[in-house]
């Protein structure tokens, strides 16, 4: 019973799912749970679906008329993919990071009030300290405290991808989806991030999809690979990188280390 | 040609079409320097403190075009104002709302139509609907058939710059929980004002020399007079009438006034390119 | 919990009053651009509407028979459409004759031929020659062009191709500057930057690697455009000379200054004055009598709507077709 207790609990629970775009059948009968303030890994080769769950998770595919979800994504019991379901409060709690830095054409205060304003009012002092609390969690305050209102578009990517990540935790989501989120950045830059991931994660539930894979084994705590829209294997990430109980896996990850 | 070898011809022909495409290119390049240097030429000897302080002269009369530039700018403005909006709301429609339904596909196609249709055809549309019905030529009138050239400029530019914006912008702004008209106005319109400006510029520029449509609604007017509902004096058609006629004061006027609008028309081109320019180095 | 989510921290009415107000607004916003959008529509059936609402008279009392008739005249309340028809189509004719060939030369020098330095400064040039206002173009075409066109390009065309038979026809008579000839180079000139920009826009869009192939082969620079790039680019290029057409169609000023705005047919002769539709219009509209004379006007103004409209819908449908092919890619 002990044991039980301390493991955590699922906070996505997906059941029973299936993703469409037009005809093509994206994502076949999948189920995960994704653990409450773990890191989750995505990985997979290109095309296998890992990045277009994770569009589900946050209804972002409502944007384009022929994709279409089957079956329930369930955020802490509740059925994220049903009709009625309010989009605006559902990514308010999941947020979302893109592959290449996305600042909007604003300052930096900018950048991350805006998110706040579209779910609380704020007075002034209020909003200022939610912008500083963001920016040092997303260790970007040191940095950018002298140029808050210069335009996001002037910081170099790395920074500009915190930026975002800042932008994304001032909503104070529940859920963070980060989609390749170093895949456009340099080295030093994506080690910076992936320090972040690991100080977010006593925060945030995060699901973060990679094509690197030493990147997974470093900052996750679960791995899940996919494959041709299907979920082959999902584990404990030593579990799955040291020894694969699929052979399918063990020759992903194997072959690209060569 | 018959007695070369065939290597040879190809060569030669080759040679002989690339001089004759760089014969076209200077050709287009010399009617766009000669006439700026004629209209400059006589225009700047003509330039004088009373082209601007004075009315449009009676023939053989000396005067200046004050009333003209004037009424000119007025009918300019009113048209800008009035097109612009019209024109930004529906080229949003046009590039966020509508990839697919068929009203959109519809607009695009009359929008586009619109915009080479012969802008005297406007101004036999404006008389037909506003000036035959009030009984006279207006300046409201000249500027709403203006206006009706300012909107296709700009739905068409509103549209292609909201298209550049990359998708990932809108995502983002849509994954923090915004609604739909504030991803637009607040992120979308944003990253895209300069290009959107941009068309409103083109579309000033387009108005600007405009004179068709000003035959038969504006008209012309030899006073100053800045009333709406009465006819106006505005530069194109006083150009048109004074170089028209016999009398040398006139055509001198009228030289000026070409020059005028030439410089106003090319600086508002060159400047709205430069503006474009910076928007695609970000 | 060591952060309170935003959301949980709310109230439950303000969240949900939220919801309301993002509801509202994007319906609100939603319609508010949809409704500009009918607007652009209604506003080409308001013109189609309203011309022929405004030519009724004319066409009641004329039909069809408006469009073969040389008879215009006012004063006997005579009126037919021929020589303005004539006059459009002539002076569009001949400048399309001479744009077509200079503008593909020029979208060739700008996409083969250039130096990358210079591709951007001409090609803005060649754009600058679009922006300049047509009320320019003509009072320049009358008082500068034509005196000059008459002292030396008209005698020498005269000397030269009016010595063919058949084809001297047409450069026969007085040279008085001013003419068909002289509006369809005016016009020609005019209508250059637009058939130009849209050649070299699909020029540019034929992939590299086909070219690459054919000079891959052997080709020369001439040979890869002449074979390769024109056949690929073939439905973009007629649509940019379609739009062209409706460009030359249409024009007013500059043709008003110096067609001649002769009502009388006197010969094949370019070196004749002639009317067009638009000068017609532009000359008689604004001191017609109300009743058959302006009425007819308005047929006028309805025919060249037509014509136009039928030439840009046929260059919309071929650069559209373009699109497609790009998208399908």
């Amino acid at each position: 019973m002990e044991i039980q207790q301390n493991l955590p609990t699922a906070q996505i629970q997906i059941r029973n799912f299936n993703f469409y775009y037009g005809k093509f059948h994206a994502i076949k009968n999948t189920d995960l749970d994704i653990f409450n303030r773990r890191v989750t890994a995505f990985i997979g080769p290109s095309g296998c679906g890992k990045s277009t769950l994770l569009r589900a998770m946050n209804r972002m595919y409502e944007l384009y008329p022929d994709q279409r979800a089957e079956g329930e994504i369930l955020l802490d019991g509740t059925n994220v993919l049903a009709k009625d379901a309010d989009l605006n409060m559902l990514r308010a709690r999941v947020g979302m990071v893109f592959q290449k830095p996305t600042p909007f054409p604003m300052s930096i205060y900018e950048n991350i009030a805006f998110g706040v304003r579209l779910h609380e009012s704020l007075s002034r002092a209020d909003m200022d300290e939610r912008v500083q609390w963001a920016l040092t969690r997303a260790a970007l305050w040191d940095e950018a405290k002298d140029k808050l209102n210069q335009s996001g578009l002037g910081l170099s990517g790395g920074q500009q991808q915190r930026l975002c990540i800042a932008r994304g935790i001032a909503v104070k989501p529940e859920v963070l989806l980060l989609d390749e989120p170093t895949s456009a950045l340099d080295p030093i830059s994506t080690a910076r991030i992936e320090e972040l991931i690991h100080e977010l994660r006593e925060d945030f539930t995060i699901a973060i999809v990679t094509h690197n894979m030493q990147q997974a084994a470093r900052v996750s705590d679960y791995t899940a690979y996919m494959y041709l829209g299907e979920m082959i294997e999902f584990g404990i990430t030593d579990q799955i990188f040291l020894s694969p109980k699929q052979k399918q896996t063990e020759d992903y990850i194997t072959g690209r280390f060569g | 040609m018959a007695f070369f070898p065939l290597a040879q011809r190809r060569k030669w022909t080759n040679r002989v079409a690339l001089t004759l495409s760089m014969c076209a290119m200077t050709f287009g390049l010399l009617w766009l320097i000669w006439i700026l240097v004629t209209v400059t030429g006589i225009g700047v000897s003509a330039l004088k403190p009373a082209l601007f302080m004075e009315m449009t002269p009676p023939p053989g009369g000396q005067g200046g075009l004050a009333n003209a530039i004037a009424g000119s700018m007025v009918m300019v403005v009113l048209a800008t104002l009035l097109g612009t909006p019209i024109g930004i709301l529906t080229g949003i429609f046009l590039a966020e709302y509508g990839q697919r339904g068929w009203l959109a596909e519809i607009t695009r196609f009359i929008n586009d139509l619109l915009l080479s249709a012969p802008s005297i055809v406007i101004g036999l549309f404006m008389y037909e609907i506003y000036v035959a019905r009030r009984g006279s030529f207006s300046g409201m009138a000249g500027a709403l058939a203006l206006a009706l050239i300012v909107i296709p400029v700009v739905v068409r530019t509103t549209e292609n710059m909201l298209l550049l914006i990359p998708n990932t912008l809108r995502e983002a702004a849509f994954a923090l929980g915004a609604s739909r008209w504030k991803v637009i106005l607040m992120v979308t319109v944003r990253a895209a004002r300069a290009g959107i400006m941009t068309g409103v510029l083109l579309a000033v520029a387009r108005i600007a020399g405009e004179t068709a449509p000003l035959l038969f609604t504006a008209l012309s007017n030899q006073f100053w007079s800045l009333d709406l509902n009465k006819p106006m004096a505005n530069l194109p058609v006083t150009i048109f009438k004074f170089a028209m006629s016999p009398f040398p004061d006139w055509q001198r006027l009228a030289w000026a006034g070409v020059f005028l609008i030439t410089l106003g028309v090319l600086a508002i081109n060159i400047l709205a390119r430069t503006l474009l320019a910076k928007r695609t180095e970000n | 919990m060591q952060i309170p989510s935003g959301l949980e921290a709310e109230n439950l009415s303000e969240a949900s009053r939220r919801k309301k107000v993002g509801w509202i607004g994007d319906w609100l916003f939603l319609n508010l651009t949809r409704g500009f959008a009918v607007f652009a529509l209604l506003i080409l059936l308001g013109i189609i509407v309203a011309l022929i609402i405004g030519a009724w008279p004319a066409i009641k009392t004329f039909g069809l028979g408006f469009l073969t008739s040389t008879d215009w005249s006012p004063p006997k309340e005579k009126f037919g459409a021929l020589i303005p028809i004539y006059g459009t189509l002539v002076s569009s004719f001949l400048a399309l004759v001479i744009a077509v060939p200079v503008s593909f030369g020029i979208a060739l020098f700008l996409t083969e031929l250039s130096p990358n330095w210079l591709r951007r400064p001409l090609g803005i040039a060649i754009e600058l020659l679009a922006g300049i206002p047509s009320i320019v173009y003509g009072m320049w075409g009358l008082l500068f062009f034509a005196p000059l066109f008459a002292k030396y390009a008209q005698p020498f065309l005269a000397n030269t191709f009016g010595r063919i038979p058949l084809l001297g026809q047409l450069f026969a008579g007085p040279h008085f500057g001013i003419g068909m000839l002289t509006a369809g180079i005016i016009l020609a000139v005019m209508v250059i930057p637009f058939i130009a920009s849209v050649m070299r826009d699909v020029f540019e869009v034929t992939p590299t690697l086909l070219k690459e192939s054919a000079y891959g082969l052997g080709c020369t620079t001439w040979e890869v455009v002449w074979n390769v790039v024109l056949p690929y680019t073939r439905v973009g290029v007629v649509g940019g000379i379609m739009l062209g057409l409706g460009r030359a169609l249409g024009e007013t000023m500059a043709v008003t200054f110096v067609i001649g705005n002769s009502n009388a047919f006197e010969g094949l002769s370019l070196f004749l004055p002639g009317n067009s539709i638009t000068s017609a219009l532009a000359n008689e509209f604004a001191e017609a009598e109300e009743g058959l004379h302006s009425a007819s006007l308005m047929y006028l103004g309805l025919v060249l709507f037509a014509i136009t409209l039928a030439v840009l819908t046929a260059s919309r449908l071929l650069l559209l077709r373009i699109q497609k092919q790009q998208g399908g890619r």
